[in-house]
C-alpha cells in the first residue's frame, strides 16, 4: 500500500499516537499559557507542512534510538563483569565484514529516505508560486525593531504585522520581502513558518498563510546586538474585515488635535523628528519607527512593554528604563515637555 | 597483574629522587623551558581545565539571569559578553587545547617514541595557544580603547558581521577577540603539524600505520583536518582587522561588502571544528572501552575507515549551519544531503563500540562508566544533528534552545564525558596515583544528573520557540518553568565539576599507587613506569600487533597470529 510519505508512514500507529499526543501537548502550551510559540502548534502552511514532516523524521530517529538505545542497555546489563576475581579473559573478536556491511546498508537506506521526504519539503515550501491574491509586505529590520511596509496600501508600521487570513478555498497568502537596515537579524514566528534571516545587501523571501485569526508572537533569531532580546515581534491574522478596516486607518493622515499643539511643538522642535515619522508633521525621520499611527498598536518599543501613556512617558524620558542599550537617546525633556508630548501620542490613533 | 614486570623495558634514570626534585624555582623554571612532551602534555590539560572552570562559572552566570523571567541579575551588555566568553573559552582554551594536550603526551608514549617529531615547536605552540587564552581575558579590564569601562567581546562566538564592523561594536573588545584567536590559531597549527610529523615518522619497528593505536590514528585525521580548517578562520580574522583597522569592505555592507562571506568562512571553519572537538573524545572511547570490556576493538579497519570518512565529509557540510540565509531551493537539498551522510560513518562508530562490548566482560570503573554515558549520549546527538539536518525543520530549530541542547549533547556529552574519562583513565600514568574511585562514582552520578537535566529539557524550549543569545525573555511564553529546571540541573553539574577538582587534588597526594599497567592494557605506554620518565623508553620497543601489551600477557594466544 503506498501512501503519502510526509503525513502517514509504515509504522503508522505509533506514530499517529505520537502526533496525536505532540500535537494536543503543543496546544495545551498554547492554550494555557496564551502566547506560546510552539512548532507543535502550527497555524499556517508552512509551519503545519514542516509540523507533519518533523513527525515522519521523529518516528525514525526515534526508531534508531529506541533499537539502538536498547542494545547498549542490554549490552551493559548483560556483558557486565560479574566476578571480579575471575581473571580469564573474554573470547577476542577482530570484526566481521559481513556485519560491517550490514550496518553500513541500513543506515544508507534510512539516509535515502530522509533525504528525499526533505528534499520534497524543501522546494515545496521554498519555490511555492505567488498567486495573484498574495499580500506584499516589506520587512526592514532595525537594531532593535521591525518595520513593516506595505508597498501597494501605502502603509509603515513597525513591530505589529497585520496580515489577513488565509484559507483553502480563498488562499490570502502574505509574501514577506526581508531586508536589513544595518546588522543580520531573523525573522521567526514559529507558529506560522520558519524562521528566515534579513542580512542587509542580500534580500531574501519567505511565506505565510495563517489559517486561524489571532496574534502570533515571535521574535529575533539571530544575535543583533545589545537588546536583541527585546526585539520581540507580533503577527495579528485579521478577518477580511478588520484587515479592511486596520488598512482604512493606516492610510489616513497623523491626527491633527488641537488641544494638544504643545506636544506636538516638543516633537518637531526637539530631536524626536530626526529619527521618527508622523504624516501631516514635519517629522520624516526613517531611523525609529513611523509613529503616525502609534496608537494602533498594543505595544511600544518593540514589544518590551504595553503600549499606555505610563510606559510612554517611562519610554520617552529615558528609553533604558525599558529596554537598555535601546538606540533612542534620553532627551532630557522637562516634566511639563514629557506630559505634553505623551497627551500628544496618545492621541495618534 | 598490575605489577607484572615486561620485557619493554623502562627507565635507566639512575639520579635519586630528592636531588631530580630541586627547589620550588628551578622545578617552576624546569616548567616554563621544557620541550618534554609529557610536561607540556600537562601544561595543557591544566591550562584547560582552569578555563574549563572559568567558562562553566560564566555559563553559571547564564543560568541565574535566565532563572526567572525579567531577571537582573545581568545587563544586557555583561550577558552578552558572557556568552560570547562562554563559547569562545570552551572552543578554543578548553577543547582543543585540553584534546591536543591529550595527543601531546600519549601520541609518543603510544606509538613508541622518545618525545615528538619538533619538540620546540611543541613548546612554542603551547605558550602561543596560552597567550592567547590570556589575550582573551585581558579584554575584560583592556578591551575598552576610548570607551568608559571593560568591553569583553559581546558579538558572539560566531560574530557574525557585520555587527563586528566599527560602527556596530566600537572599543577593542572585538579586536581582542579576532587576535586572540589568531594568536591560539598559530599554536594550534603548530601542534597539528607536529602531531602528523611524529605519527608519520616516529613511530617503533614494527609499528605499521594499520598496527597503531586508534587513538593515534584519530590523533593524525584530527590534526590534518586541523590544518585545514584553522586557516579559513585565520584569514577572516585577518579580513576582519583590515575592516576594522586599514579601511577594507570585505564586510562592510554599506559599502557593498558581503555579510554572507563571513558566514561562509566562518562554517567553513566552524563546521570541521566540531570534529575536530568530537575526533579526539572518539579516540578516547577507542582505547577505554576495548580495556574495559576486556576485548579487542571490534572493526578495527572500519574504525579508521569511519574517522578518515567523517574527516572527509566534514568539509563539505558547512552550510547546514546557514539553511536560514537564503540559499537556494538546490543548495539547501545538497547541504541536507552531504549532512546526512556524515550520519553512515558515525554510526558504523557507534556500532563497533557497541560489538566490542558485546561478549566482553565489561568492568565499569569510573572511565567506563563516562565512555558508556558518552555512547548513549552521543546516540542522541546523532540523531537530533539528524533531526536538524532536515532543512525545513532546521528552519524552525535554527538558532533555538533546541541547537543549544543539540551542541551540547555533542560538547560536553560526548567531549566533556570523555575528557573526564580519559583523566580517571591516564591520570595514574601521569601522577603514579590512582584518583579516588569513591569519589569518582559520586561525580559520575551527579554529572550525569545535570547534564540530563539541563540539557534534556533544552530541547523542548526549543520547540516552545525560544531563540538562543537572548539574555531575558517574556513571562508568558509558557519558558519559565523549563529554564528553571534548565538551572538547576546546572548547578548540578558544578558541584559535580567541583568534586572532581577535589579529587584531582586529593588524589594526587592521597591516591593508591598505581604501579605500571593499574587497568591491565594493552598499548605501549603502560609498559612504562608511572610516571613515564624523561624520553620514555631506555631502548626502542618494538611490536607485532596492535596490542603489543596482549600479546606480552598471553604470549600462548599472541594477537598477531590473527592479524
Amino acid at each position: 500500500m503506498i501512501r503519502d510519505w510526509t503525513h502517514k508512514t509504515g509504522c503508522s500507529r505509533s506514530l499517529f499516537i505520537l502526533l496525536l499526543f505532540l500535537s494536543a501537548a503543543g496546544r495545551a502550551f498554547a492554550d494555557v499559557a496564551q502566547n506560546t510559540p510552539s512548532i507543535f502548534a502550527p497555524s499556517s502552511t508552512p509551519s503545519n507542512e514542516i509540523f507533519h514532516l518533523s513527525l515522519f523524521v521523529l518516528g525514525i530517529v526515534g526508531g534508531i534510538f529506541v533499537v539502538v538505545g536498547g542494545l547498549l542497555a542490554y549490552a551493559v546489563i548483560r556483558f557486565r563483569a560479574r566476578n571480579q576475581e575471575d581473571d580469564t579473559e573474554p573470547a577476542q573478536i577482530y570484526g566481521s565484514n559481513q556485519i560491517e556491511l550490514a550496518w553500513t546498508v541500513v543506515p544508507v537506506l534510512i539516509v535515502v529516505v530522509l533525504f528525499l521526504t526533505t528534499a520534497r519539503m524543501i522546494f515545496a515550501i521554498q519555490d511555492a508560486p505567488k498567486p495573484q491574491s498574495a499580500l506584499d509586505v516589506t520587512v526592514v529590520g532595525h537594531q532593535f525593531w521591525w518595520e513593516f511596509r506595505y508597498p501597494k496600501l501605502g502603509i509603515v508600521t513597525a513591530n505589529e504585522l497585520h496580515v489577513p487570513l488565509s484559507s483553502t478555498s480563498d488562499p490570502k497568502p502574505t509574501f514577506l520581502h526581508l531586508l536589513s537596515a544595518d546588522v543580520d537579524h531573523s525573522f521567526w514566528v514559529p507558529q506560522l513558518a520558519g524562521k528566515t534571516d534579513l542580512i542587509p545587501n542580500h534580500p531574501n523571501d519567505m511565506w505565510i498563510d495563517p489559517l486561524h485569526p489571532g496574534v502570533y508572537v515571535g521574535q529575533c533569531a539571530q544575535f543583533c546586538g545589545i537588546e536583541h532580546a527585546k526585539m520581540l515581534l507580533r503577527v495579528y491574522v485579521d478577518t477580511p474585515e478588520q484587515f479592511a478596516a486596520w488598512v482604512k486607518e493606516q492610510q489616513q493622515l497623523g491626527m491633527q488635535d488641537p488641544h494638544v499643539a504643545a506636544g506636538r511643538h516638543v516633537f518637531e522642535t526637539e530631536a524626536c523628528m530626526n529619527c521618527h515619522t508622523i504624516s501631516g508633521t514635519d517629522g520624516r525621520g526613517t531611523f525609529g519607527p513611523d509613529l503616525t499611527h502609534l496608537m494602533s498598536r498594543d505595544t511600544i518599543a518593540a514589544g518590551a512593554a504595553p503600549n499606555t501613556p505610563q510606559n510612554l512617558r517611562v519610554w520617552v524620558k529615558n528609553p533604558d528604563d525599558l529596554k537598555q542599550g535601546s538606540l533612542m537617546p534620553a532627551m532630557q525633556l522637562s516634566d511639563q515637555q514629557l506630559d505634553d508630548l505623551v497627551a500628544y501620542l496618545s492621541t495618534l490613533h | 597483574m598490575a605489577d607484572q614486570t615486561l620485557p619493554i623495558s623502562g627507565s635507566v634514570d639512575v639520579t635519586p629522587p630528592h636531588a631530580a626534585a630541586g627547589t620550588f624555582l628551578e622545578r617552576l623554571h624546569g616548567w616554563v623551558v621544557t620541550v618534554d612532551h609529557k610536561k607540556l602534555g600537562i601544561l595543557y590539560v591544566v591550562y584547560s581545565l582552569i578555563f574549563l572552570l572559568v567558562g562553566g562559572a560564566e555559563a553559571l552566570a547564564i543560568r541565574i539571569q535566565l532563572m526567572i523571567p525579567g531577571n537582573h541579575f545581568l545587563t544586557a551588555a555583561t550577558y552578552n559578553q558572557f556568552f560570547t566568553m562562554h563559547g569562545t573559552t570552551m572552543v578554543f582554551l578548553v577543547g582543543m587545547p585540553i584534546l591536543f594536550g591529550f595527543a601531546n603526551y600519549l601520541v609518543p608514549l603510544m606509538i613508541g617514541a622518545r618525545d615528538m617529531a619538533f619538540p620546540r615547536l611543541n613548546a612554542f605552540s603551547f605558550w602561543l595557544t596560552a597567550l592567547g587564552g590570556l589575550l582573551l581575558y585581558f579584554s575584560f579590564i583592556g578591551g575598552p580603547g576610548l570607551y568608559g569601562m571593560g568591553a569583553a567581546p559581546d558579538v558572539g562566538w560566531f560574530a557574525y558581521a557585520p555587527l563586528t564592523a566599527h560602527v556596530f561594536s566600537p572599543g577593542n573588545g572585538t579586536d581582542y577577540w579576532a587576535l586572540a584567536l589568531i594568536v591560539s590559531g598559530f599554536g594550534t597549527l603548530g601542534t597539528a603539524i607536529n602531531i602528523v610529523a611524529t605519527i608519520i615518522s616516529m613511530r617503533c619497528k614494527g609499528m605499521s600505520l594499520l598496527r597503531m593505536p586508534l587513538f593515534a590514528w584519530l590523533m593524525l585525521v584530527v590534526s590534518a583536518l586541523t590544518l585545514v580548517t584553522i586557516t579559513p578562520l585565520t584569514a577572516a580574522q585577518f579580513m576582519l582587522l583590515i575592516d576594522r583597522y586599514l579601511g577594507g569592505h570585505f564586510f562592510d555592507t554599506q559599502a557593498g561588502g558581503s555579510a554572507l562571506v563571513w558566514i561562509h568562512f566562518f562554517w567553513i571553519f566552524g563546521h570541521p571544528e566540531v570534529y575536530v572537538l568530537v575526533l579526539p573524545a572518539f579516540a578516547i572511547a577507542n582505547e577505554i572501552i576495548p580495556v574495559f570490556s576486556r576485548k579487542a576493538i571490534f572493526g578495527y579497519p572500519a574504525m579508521v575507515a569511519a574517522s578518515v570518512g567523517i574527516a572527509f565529509v566534514s568539509l563539505g557540510v558547512w552550510a547546514h549551519h546557514m539553511f536560514t540565509v537564503g540559499m537556494t531551493s538546490v543548495s539547501n537539498a545538497f547541504f541536507v544531503l552531504s549532512t546526512m551522510l556524515v550520519g553512515i560513518p558515525t554510526g558504523i562508530k557507534i556500532f563497533n563500540w557497541l560489538a566490542t562490548m558485546w561478549g566482553g566482560k565489561i568492568r565499569f570503573a569510573t572511565p567506563m562508566l563516562y565512555c558508556t554515558a558518552f555512547v548513549f549520549q552521543f546516540l542522541i546527538a546523532g540523531l537530533t544533528g539528524i533531526i536538524l539536518s532536515v532543512a525545513p525543520w532546521d528552519w524552525q530549530l535554527h538558532n533555538s534552545y533546541f541547537v543549544i541542547a543539540h551542541f551540547h549533547y555533542v560538547l560536553v556529552g560526548a567531549i566533556v564525558f570523555n575528557i573526564f574519562a580519559a583523566i580517571y583513565y591516564w591520570y595514574p600514568k601521569v601522577t603514579g596515583r590512582m584518583m579516588s574511585e569513591r569519589l569518582g562514582k559520586w561525580n559520575f552520578w551527579l554529572f550525569l544528573i545535570g547534564f540530563h537535566v539541563t540539557f534534556d529539557t533544552m530541547h523542548f524550549l526549543g520547540f516552545l520557540g525560544m531563540p538562543r543569545s537572548i539574555y531575558t525573555y517574556e513571562p508568558n511564553r509558557g519558558w519559565n518553568g523549563l529554564n528553571m529546571v534548565v538551572s538547576i540541573g546546572a548547578f548540578i553539574q558544578g558541584v559535580a565539576a567541583l568534586i572532581f577538582v577535589y579529587n584531582l587534588v586529593w588524589s594526587y597526594f592521597h591516591g593508591e599507587v598505581a604501579g605500571n599497567d593499574p587497568w591491565d592494557a594493552w598499548t605501549l605506554e603502560w609498559a612504562t613506569p608511572s610516571p613515564p620518565p624523561d624520553y620514555n623508553f631506555a631502548t626502542d620497543p618494538e611490536v607485532k600487533s596492535r596490542r603489543p601489551l596482549w600479546d606480552l600477557k598471553h604470549p600462548d594466544d599472541p594477537d598477531w597470529k590473527y592479524e
